[in-house]
């Protein structure tokens, strides 16, 4: 461990290749992040499929490489598809389950991403894939430091798709539906807006964003019908530390999470980089803890 | 009226266990020997799993067409039960019971993987079932004291090993001492590739050579580019990773990306991996262990020789481009069977157990004779390298078809 953080004083070069990956990384983390807390904080449903949605996203990207599509030029197709798939898993079952309680709406959604899982492993089989994009990579600081031009362009895409859904939330007539349904739906109701339609939108929605973040995630890393659950962790960890409805906060704490796995597996070693995403999890509860336990002293 | 429950149940006990006994023929039914074995045929190894369960399939076929197993100078078909372990130990474990137990099954195949083999091998032991195995390499299956597995596989810390020697060979040949050779590795954290690690470990030491990365991926492997990072940093001598498929990808994908130049890099499953057809040029000169190869020279005669088996197969089976290891270890498992009622000459378990821990036979897969422990140590571990794409036997160098690329040249 001491020799690795020796190693970044003697090249600090290498810190940029970390930073560098981590932004890379961090950018689909937010992604998909940001879809969890619009589901959560519109609907008051944790899905647990987050990850998986994100998996479906990336197979449907190189199946259509595969058909001579490139994932890139795939990505609209790939949100269309996945906004319908999310609106027929809304009707099929989200909406069956948005009126109960929490522990009804987390099973559903956790036999939601098993279904998921086993259903792309018979569909796509179990091999581990990934989409190719056929760019180059170049390298700076004497090779010391290397970009992978898809990397670039993915963390260009998640920027663009960021600001078109908040564009969206703020000025379009749906978005502004979600924002009443989220501050409070009986109201939001009262006032004419269809909150069924809201969240079977918003679900939609999250979908559209997990499918986007999956085609960029087969471009960078690899997928394997059972590898959502590391993404669904990895959105939790993001709204937790950020809150749903801090949009600011998921766009830090998902690079923040990218920076943390990037150092930790430099660091620590491999074994400790997603640890490292449970520790911060931990760490994160404790200091909201204590920071409400002080405030409900305050209130006290 | 608690005690004459009791008395009903133990009556209702007796006559389901008689029921249940009376199958215990089963193991020969009239003309047909029946074999048994869990695979994976849903879950994550379903692909391997169904390469296993075909390659069992075509050497049953095989051995049947040309005139079945002679036990008691009367000729007997093969036959083989499957059940779906779904990939999970657990399951593997429920069925092995079932198949003894129910089924009455007396001669076991083995599952996919190191893991369903571990759950599966306390049951066959339970019941003193032989069971010969062909696609656990995992060393800690060995070590056990089993008395009733047998594997025809190499174990798996020599999948790597050999890379290593290949390493200080190189080293000689420039004119450095292999103590001098620096080694990163990144290893998963499961059974299988901490196996592969120990034997790599093993040699290192050996040679007095240095390690200077030593990482364990994660089982959801998705990303290792901050250990590549420290390799760039370091530029050791040698990589060597094992993560299973998702490693070989994960290495593959990230050492192109990265622009990775090490002289020489070693991994597992780049077959299984697809490493060449989805990275291409990048993996020129990577090092790939097998359990078998088509073009060595070993023969038997059932299949002919290797290349014989590999033609035959393709035949068979018109999907396979190229058959894969698992394939030809599951028929070779089969043959053994074969060989072992032949010369046991019986369909008792223990007599049986004693032919098959006997048995001394080449077949097109390789040398197999049992050590104690039960697994093969008449076959050594191949080292393949991809040159211009196709991967060409280097090492060990009775063998070998082409000479070693080294320092590997990576067209990026």
């Amino acid at each position: 461990m001491l020799d690795n953080l020796s190693l970044l004083g003697q090249a600090p070069v290498l810190n940029i290749q970390l930073l560098l990956d981590g932004l890379f990384i961090g950018a689909t983390f937010v992604l998909a992040a940001y879809g969890l807390a619009l589901v959560w904080g519109v609907m008051n449903v944790k899905n647990l499929a987050q990850g998986d949605f994100v998996i479906l996203g990336g197979y449907i990207a190189v199946t259509m490489a595969e058909w001579g599509l490139h994932p890139i030029l795939g990505l609209p197709l790939v949100i269309v598809m996945m906004f319908g798939f999310g609106w027929l898993v809304y009707r099929a079952v989200i909406s069956r389950v948005i009126d109960r309680d929490l522990f009804t709406s987390l099973l559903a959604t956790f036999g939601l991403a098993i279904v998921m899982a086993q259903t792309m492993n018979l569909i796509f089989g179990p091999e581990v894939v990934a989409a190719e994009s056929g760019l180059k990579t170049r390298s700076m600081f004497d090779g010391m430091v290397t970009v992978a031009e898809i990397k670039a362009i993915s963390l260009l895409l998640a920027a663009v798709l960021a600001t078109i859904v908040i564009i969206f939330m703020k000025k379009s007539r749906m978005g502004q539906a979600i924002r009443a349904t989220a501050q409070d739906a009986r109201a939001a109701r009262v006032m004419g807006i269809d909150t069924d339609r809201v969240y079977a939108f918003t679900y939609a929605l999250n979908s559209a964003i997990c499918g986007a973040a999956g085609v960029l995630i087969s471009l960078i890393w690899v997928i394997q019908p059972y590898f959502g659950i590391t993404h669904s962790i990895r959105s939790f960890v993001i709204v937790t530390a950020a809150g749903f409805g801090n949009l600011p906060g998921v766009i830090m704490a998902g690079f923040g999470l990218g920076f943390a796995e990037q150092y930790s597996g430099f660091v620590l070693g491999a074994e400790f980089q997603q640890a490292t995403v449970v520790a911060l999890l931990v760490l994160i509860l404790v200091v909201r803890q204590i920071q409400q336990a002080r405030h409900r002293q305050v209130v006290r | 009226m608690a005690s004459f429950r009791n008395l009903k149940l133990t009556a209702l006990a007796a006559v389901l266990g008689f029921a249940l006994s009376a199958p215990g023929h089963a193991k020969v039914e009239g003309e047909e020997i029946i074999l048994g074995s869990a695979i994976s045929l849903t879950g994550k190894y379903s692909s391997n799993g169904l390469n296993a369960k075909n390659g069992y399939d075509f050497a049953v076929k095989r051995i049947n067409e040309m005139g079945g197993v002679k036990v008691g100078g009367k000729s007997y078909k093969l036959k083989v039960v499957y059940y779906d372990d779904e990939s999970t130990p657990a399951r593997g474990a429920q069925l092995a019971e079932r198949l003894i137990q129910q089924d009455g099954v007396k001669y076991m195949l083995g599952p996919y993987s190191s893991g369903l083999t571990k759950a599966i091998a306390p049951v066959t032991e339970k019941y003193k079932i032989p069971m010969v195995e062909a696609e656990g390499a995992s060393r800690s299956l060995f070590t056990q004291g089993y008395r009733y597995l047998f594997a025809v596989l190499s174990t798996s810390e020599q999948y790597l090993a050999s890379s290593i020697s290949l390493a200080a060979e190189m080293a000689k040949k420039e004119g450095k001492k292999p103590a001098d050779v620096r080694i990163a590795m990144a290893f998963e954290n499961d059974p299988f590739s901490l196996d592969v690690r120990a034997g790599v470990v093993d040699d290192a030491k050996k040679y007095g050579m240095q390690i200077v990365v030593d990482d364990k991926l994660p089982r959801d492997l998705s990303d290792m580019s901050a250990t590549l990072t420290k390799v760039k940093a370091l530029k050791p001598d040698v990589l060597v990773v094992s993560g299973h498929e998702k490693g070989a990808t994960t290495a593959a994908r990230q050492i192109k990306e990265m622009q990775i130049d090490v002289p020489m890099i070693a991994l597992t499953h780049c077959e299984s991996g697809k490493v060449i057809e989805q990275f291409g040029k990048s993996t020129e000169g990577f090092l790939c262990p097998t359990q078998w190869s088509e073009t060595l020279t070993y023969k038997d005669k059932y299949f002919g020789s290797a290349a014989d088996y590999d033609k035959a197969f393709k035949a068979a089976y018109p999907d396979y481009k190229t058959v894969p290891y698992q394939t030809a270890q599951a028929s070779a498992a089969v043959l053994v069977w074969k060989d072992a009622f032949e010369r046991a000459n019986s369909f008792d378990t223990e007599k049986l157990r004693d032919a098959i821990a006997a048995t001394q036979m080449e077949t097109f897969y390789g040398n197999i004779k049992f050590a104690k422990e039960g697994n093969n140590v008449a076959k050594p571990m191949v080292l393949r390298q991809i040159q211009s794409g196709e991967y060409k036997v280097v090492a060990p160098t009775k063998w070998a078809s082409s000479p070693l690329v080294y320092p590997r040249n990576a067209g990026m």
